[in-house]
């Protein structure tokens, strides 16, 4: 049965610019506007580009004592991350997990002294707020007042700075409140293109008065849903329900990074998160299968769900691709599948594609070099 | 010229059909990056799939008008796929020469595209 699609505050700003429209996670999204998701996805590198990520799940984690150390600890049953050690204005990059080591989201937390700030995936949102409601010493406060615009590429810092002073001062991953015109913005210095840039938490009321000024400077154009995909994926990013899900765990998902050494076996506070005995021991011992990249020969684009062989004929497959397409920046296809993390990168594996048995090469991800400002 | 409601446009020349995709097409795929065309000298009945059109959104197809003998290829389109995009009545994929006479007849002409794409 259709569902009645939710529309973000900026929908009649998408529509005015020409986006085309499509159903998203239950919402209303452009996909792409007249530039093109090529031109979307190189305007983005090169200068700037304005992402509508309203349909993310914005949700505050306060302490019913008034200790943030009690917040952070509530989360760190949920999250395998260090999240108590997180300073404030910090934000880090954490998983839900679940029982059997797989993972149930991806997500950001940012430190904002009394309370933390938790930005999730829209498909997952109403999840993982429930999720959350089972923690005891908590409240769990879904934002609905506001809506969540990106800022990223190489411009983007020095747009964001002529609207609001004091940005460019942010390093990667800092979490701060800022005023625009008498509105507070919830801005961090992040993104999912691999490109430096902002996320930025805007007050409704003022988001397409805030979008639209960002738009009045040449640097900034909108941005679709389709160039964001072309950007994460040759970021090397994994995108929640293709690159990971409730059966990949996050080794498997090469996300063992997001787990610091604190929460892994023989840490201060190691374990005590879902599927714990299983991620640690994956973590330790290393995964049969790791999201790797692949960079297929020729133009033709290999995507999700295409299986991959080790020989160019005959034998089972060995893995299948996750997430997949044409790489603007890269100037060529791109792909990432779960493979052997014993093959070694510059292997040659075969996509089977239309019939026919395509070379592809084992590379490390990510497929461009980020920008981030570290 | 003429039109089929898969967005192609057919240009009868001598005994043969060129075949490439309207403008309407080129928009509602996006950007292509790449073409697989068929071989020449292939015969192929009408709606068999031969042309695989990757845009950066997705892969589509396109089918033989006609039943017929691919006898050439757009090569270029190959190296160059966003040539589609930017001039879609030029970039032909196929020559083909039907079987029979006198099938182009049965196709749209450009009134009849116009009202269809509105």
């Amino acid at each position: 049965m259709a569902e009645e699609l939710r529309r973000t505050g900026l929908h009649d700003l998408h529509v005015a610019k020409g986006a085309r429209m499509v159903p998203f996670a239950g919402w209303e999204m452009p996909v792409q506007y007249p530039m093109g998701v090529m031109g979307e996805h190189l305007h983005t590198r090169s200068h700037a580009g304005l992402f509508d990520v309203s349909h993310m799940g914005q949700v505050l984690v306060f302490p019913k004592d008034g200790k943030l150390e009690t917040a952070a600890l509530a989360l760190e049953s949920l999250i395998p991350a260090n999240v108590l050690g997180l300073t404030e204005g910090r934000q880090r990059y954490g998983l839900f997990t679940n029982d059997r080591g797989g993972i149930l989201d991806d997500l950001m937390f940012a430190n904002r002294g009394d309370h933390y700030f938790l930005v999730v995936n829209a498909a997952c949102a109403e999840q993982d707020i429930a999720h959350l409601h089972t923690l005891a010493d908590v409240d769990i406060r879904p934002v609905t007042d506001r809506g969540l615009v990106a800022l990223q590429g190489l411009e983007a810092a020095a747009v964001l700075t002529r609207l609001v002073p004091g940005v460019a001062e942010m390093r990667f991953m800092d979490s701060r409140s800022f005023d625009w015109n008498g509105s507070e913005l919830w801005i961090s210095r992040s993104g999912y293109t691999g490109e430096d840039g902002f996320e930025i938490s805007v007050p409704n009321d003022r988001l397409i008065a805030f979008a639209e000024d960002l738009l009045t400077h040449p640097e900034v154009a909108p941005i679709g849903l389709g160039a964001r995909d072309s950007l994460r994926l040759e970021a090397g990013m994994p995108l929640y329900g293709h690159d990971m899900d409730q059966m990949v765990t996050p080794a498997e998902a090469a996300l063992g990074w997001s787990i610091q050494k604190i929460r892994r076996t023989g840490g201060a506070r190691a374990g005590g998160f879902p599927g714990a005995e299983r991620i640690l021991t994956e973590l330790a011992d290393g995964p049969a299968v790791t999201r790797r990249g692949l960079r297929p020969e020729g133009r033709a684009p290999i995507r999700e769900a295409v299986t991959i062989f080790a020989g160019e004929s005959g034998g089972e497959p060995i893995a299948q691709v996750t997430s997949g397409g044409f790489g603007p920046s890269v100037g060529g296809p791109v792909a990432m599948a779960m493979i052997d993390p014993s093959i070694p990168d510059g292997t040659t594996l075969y996509a089977e594609l239309r019939g026919k048995r395509l070379p592809v090469t084992v590379t490390t991800l990510p497929f461009i070099t980020p920008s981030y400002k570290r | 010229m003429k039109y089929t409601d898969d967005h192609e446009w057919l240009r009868a020349e001598g005994d043969e059909i060129i075949v490439g995709i309207t403008k309407h097409a080129s928009e509602q795929l996006g950007d292509v990056v790449f073409i697989e065309l068929p071989e020449e000298g292939r015969e192929v009945e009408a709606g068999e799939e031969i042309v695989v059109i990757e845009s950066v959104k997705a892969a589509s197809d396109i089918t033989a008008p006609v039943a017929g003998v691919i006898t050439s290829v757009n090569r270029d389109l190959a190296d160059n796929p966003g040539n589609v995009n930017e001039d879609p009545m030029v970039a032909w994929f196929f020559r083909i020469k039907p079987t029979e006479d006198g099938v182009l007849d049965g196709f749209m002409d450009e009134a009849a595209y116009n009202d269809l794409v509105g």
